[in-house]
């Protein structure tokens, strides 16, 4: 086994990243959905951090965006759970095949 | 082989695979449960990356917060103990094809790619560096970005209450 | 040189009024924007009659000529060196006054629609179109640009459609207002056409520059525009024949003047204004305005002017015997005395004595100004009395209406040219000029000077004599102070607007022009006149059958005299035959199958290529993230290993 540095953290958050990619496409549930979507915003972060950390580590740019990123995405949940909850609420189901009305 | 190798690929692992449960599993509660786990596995290589700061907020906004909010919305809109209804067989395969060629795209310009680190001595990450330059108004300091970012929660916050109201009933 | 800015406000005052009266005045000025218009006209009136005066008595002499004086000149569009469309300010003698005519009678006809419109539900409208044709008739006169004539002119043209059709619940005015638009845009593009030769060639759309190019031999511009030449024609009469098309359709010439009897459909007042003093006489004026050009450059052109005046004179005289509305009788009066003006410059020449015919048409525009708007608002009166046009709903009015009564006759022996009222002076000098210098043409004046004191006075005969008056229902009066003060300004003008010296102050050259008076020569017109006027007292006086008889006796004549000689006809046949047939049904074939074809192919088209794409639209959430993903992928692929 060799000493981790950039590249394990890359692979790390590259294979996050697809895997919520897969999620997003496989799953039909709203909610875990919102999940996938959470582990990819959660590979950008790692993403940043691990920039930060190995290659500018004089600066701490890297972090802030970490941060930032981390609030949206608060901000972001918050507002899909409500929309969810809506759509629950009118359709009885929080299926995305039910949520096709958008198209209209 | 240190024991902080060690560490990190068991947090590697951890974090890895029960991403891959979490998008994989047939129920519903198991998978928020998963999503914690992988969330933690990531705070835990903040923690290894010596990033104190940002693990904590990982844990307590992601961990403490969206997990939370997720195992409530899962309680609000469902049975928490039923199966998930299955996605098509051809789209899995193709979802997993795409993931599968990005993965191996991005990887492979991942290793042609040669990155140079700065040579600059080094900052400390610690809270009060970072509490400065958050604040800060001069060059890099992060105040207007702050300020945004405390908007956005704030419309958010308006946002959902107005979305998630119950609408009266019209016919009365 | 005068102050530019007061000559500026005289027809800026009533745009004022327009859009105020138009914008506010049905929510803020209902019932005060009669005097608010006819206040700001009344401003205008003083500062006309102010620059008139200081124009011939105090700076627009140099050395016994009367100068073309330009106080304001804007600059608005510039094409080219030299070619440019200016708003500016002209002076001369014409200028200065149509500027007194128009402020003048516009003022009456505005003082007039205080008693004749009252009550009217769109009073403030009614004034904000009086105030727009008022600032557009001024603007008119005072153009320095041919081109800001033109703008003018289409102006003239709307406010006249839009007064034409006031009273747009009545089918009959809206057809009449369309007909009126038609017809002079129609000539308005003769008029067009000619303003561009005269100014290509000239290089010039200034008037003064243009009218010196074009009247002297040597310059470049007069030598293209004489070589140039269509038809055996050169260009340059061409020009001046276009322009004097558009004249000709503004001034009701035959034959272009079927809209002019149907333009009587607008209120009364409108018509006084309008259709017998202002508007109609635009013709003249822009004949005028161009006519050293005419008589200088090109004899041929100005030919066509005085005969096709003098045919209007004695068709428009001949139908107007005919008629039985009283307006339409007015009406074609009205063109027969164009046709006189017209045919008064025709036999004019430039400069000096033979200029004689530019002044007696100019001062029988002035004269007919002064008693055809008199005839129209007193018909007006008549009308407001009776609630009829017809003359067999009249008789014996002289008893109810004693002051229209007067002014009425007074306006008829005028134009009757009876000495010693104002029709007298200038109709003397229109058939003087005409004797001089073309007899055919006098004596077509002369016939038609007898038939108008004919029909003349058989109108006012069958409205104030004949059959005992039956006047049922209220009697309420003559129609005040408002309806009277007008009648009775304007009577006064007509007995003694003859008496001023007129070529003292307007002749075709700026020069004073003593008009001598011959006695021996007055006594046919004069004669014939008194003869017009004793057959139709002899016919109408009191209720009779000769008429009848007379009219059976020339059965076919009257026939085609009250029928206005078919021209109307023969123009639906034109219309409605010919053009549709011909020009309509192909051109509505096309619209249908090939430009319609056109069209619904590419609505189709589009139809069927989203019935293709619609699929994509699915509303899946996870196949847009799909095609996102996919399509990302491509392009960094793309990116990465194609475009290096």
């Amino acid at each position: 086994m060799i000493e981790p540095g950039l590249y394990h953290m890359l692979f790390i958050s590259t294979t996050l990243f697809f895997i919520g990619v897969y999620g997003f496409f496989t799953r039909r549930n709203l909610v875990t959905m919102l999940m996938s979507v959470e582990l990819i915003l959660n590979s950008v972060n790692l993403n940043f951090i691990a920039f930060n950390k190995y290659l500018w580590y004089d600066k701490m740019d890297g972090l802030f965006f970490t941060i930032f990123i981390i609030a949206i995405a608060a901000a972001e949940a918050a507002v899909a759970i409500a929309i969810i909850i809506n759509l629950y609420r009118s359709h009885k189901s929080i299926d995305v095949e039910n949520a096709e009305d958008l198209k209209y | 082989m240190s024991g902080s190798t060690v560490i990190f690929y068991l947090l590697a692992a951890l974090t890895l695979v029960s991403a891959l449960l979490a998008v994989t599993t047939r129920m519903i509660f198991r998978a928020a449960i998963y999503l914690l786990f992988s969330l933690i596995g990531i705070a835990g290589i903040y923690f290894w990356l010596q990033y104190e700061f940002i693990a904590a907020v990982q844990i307590v906004v992601y961990v403490g917060g969206i997990v939370v909010l997720i195992i409530f919305s899962i309680f609000l809109t469902q049975q928490a103990g039923e199966q998930l209804s299955k996605q098509k067989l051809g789209r899995q395969l193709f979802a997993a094809l795409a993931a599968f060629c990005g993965l191996a795209l991005v990887m492979l310009q991942l290793a042609q790619h040669a990155f140079v680190e700065t040579g600059n001595k080094a900052i400390e990450p610690t809270v009060a560096n970072i509490g400065n330059q958050m604040l800060g108004v001069d060059e890099g300091g992060y105040s207007l970005p702050f300020e945004v970012v405390s908007m956005l929660l704030l419309a958010a916050l308006i946002g959902c209450i107005v979305i998630a109201l119950k609408s009266k009933p019209e016919t009365e | 040189m005068p102050n530019a800015t007061y000559i500026a406000l005289i027809p800026l005052l009533p745009l004022a009024g327009f859009l105020m009266l138009g914008i506010f005045g049905r929510k803020y000025f209902k019932n005060t924007s009669g005097i608010i218009g006819t206040t700001l006209l009344l401003v205008s009136t003083v500062l006309a009659l102010y620059t008139a005066y200081g124009y011939f008595f105090e700076y627009g002499k140099v050395d016994g000529i009367y100068q073309k004086l330009v106080p304001l000149k804007y600059t608005w569009l510039q094409f080219s060196e030299g070619v440019s469309i200016d708003m500016g300010i002209i002076l001369d003698p014409i200028s200065a006054m149509m500027l007194v005519v128009v402020t003048f009678i516009s003022l009456m006809v505005h003082i007039y629609s205080l008693g004749y419109m009252k009550g009217d539900e769109r009073f403030p409208v009614y004034y904000a179109f009086l105030g727009l044709f008022t600032f557009s008739m001024l603007g008119l006169v005072v153009s320095s640009n041919i081109f800001q004539i033109y703008i003018f002119w289409e102006l003239v043209g709307v406010s006249s459609f839009l007064l034409i059709g006031y009273y747009y619940d009545k089918p009959s005015a809206v057809a009449a207002c369309k007909k009126a638009f038609i017809v002079t845009r129609f000539a308005d593009v003769g008029f067009l056409i000619g303003i561009l030769i005269l100014s290509f060639h000239s290089g010039t759309l200034d008037f003064n520059t243009l009218i010196a190019t074009l009247t002297s031999p040597e310059t470049a511009g007069y030598k293209s525009a004489a070589a140039a030449s269509f038809i055996g024609v050169s260009a340059l009469t061409w020009g001046l024949a276009l322009v004097f098309i558009g004249g000709a359709g503004k001034s009701a010439m035959f034959p272009l003047h079927i809209w002019l009897p149907d333009a009587m459909e607008g209120p009364t007042p409108v018509s006084a204004l309008i259709h017998a003093a202002t508007m109609v006489v635009a013709g003249v004026f822009l004949v005028a305005r161009l006519f050293p050009v005419f008589a200088i450059s090109s004899p041929n052109a100005l030919s066509l002017v005085g005969y096709v005046g003098a045919i209007s004179a004695l068709i428009a005289a001949l139908i107007a015997c005919t008629q039985t509305d009283i307006k339409r009788v007015l009406a074609y009066s009205t063109m027969s005395q164009i046709g006189y003006m017209m045919f008064a410059l025709g036999v004019s020449k430039y400069g000096g004595e033979d200029g004689l015919g530019f002044t007696a048409s100019m001062f029988h525009l002035f004269t007919h100004a002064m008693f055809k708007a008199l005839l129209f608002l007193g018909a007006g009166a008549v009308i407001h009395y009776i609630h009829s046009n017809e003359m067999k709903d009249m008789g014996g009015l002289r008893k109810y209406l004693p002051i229209t009564h007067i002014t009425f006759l007074i306006a008829c022996l005028a134009i009757a040219g009876v000495p010693p009222f104002a029709g007298f002076f200038s109709k003397e000098e229109i058939l003087l000029a005409a004797y001089e210098h073309n007899p055919t043409i006098y004596w077509i004046a002369l016939i038609t000077s007898g038939l108008t004191a004919f029909y003349m006075f058989r109108l006012y005969f069958n409205i104030f004599w004949n059959k005992e008056a039956h006047v049922h229902g209220e009697h309420k009066g003559e129609g005040g102070f408002a309806m009277m003060m007008p009648l009775v300004l304007l009577a006064v003008g007509a007995a003694v607007a003859g008496f001023i010296p007129f070529g003292h102050f307007v002749s075709s050259d700026g020069k004073r022009l003593e008009t001598a008076f011959h006695l021996q020569f007055s006594i046919a017109p004069v004669a014939l006149g008194l003869a017009g006027i004793f057959i139709a007292m002899w016919m109408y006086k009191t209720e009779n059958n000769k008429p009848d008889k007379f009219a059976a006796s020339l059965s076919g004549l009257y026939k085609a005299t009250y029928h206005k000689f078919y021209i109307d006809e023969i123009y639906t046949f034109i219309t409605k035959k010919i053009i549709f047939n011909l020009i309509g049904r192909p051109a509505a074939w096309i619209d249908k199958n090939i430009v319609d074809g056109l069209v619904n192919a590419t609505g189709n088209g589009t139809k069927d290529i989203s019935e293709i794409i619609k699929g994509f639209q699915s509303g899946k959430v996870q196949q847009y993230a799909i095609y996102f993903l996919v399509s990302v992928i491509g392009l960094a692929l793309l990116f990465i290993y194609w475009w290096k």
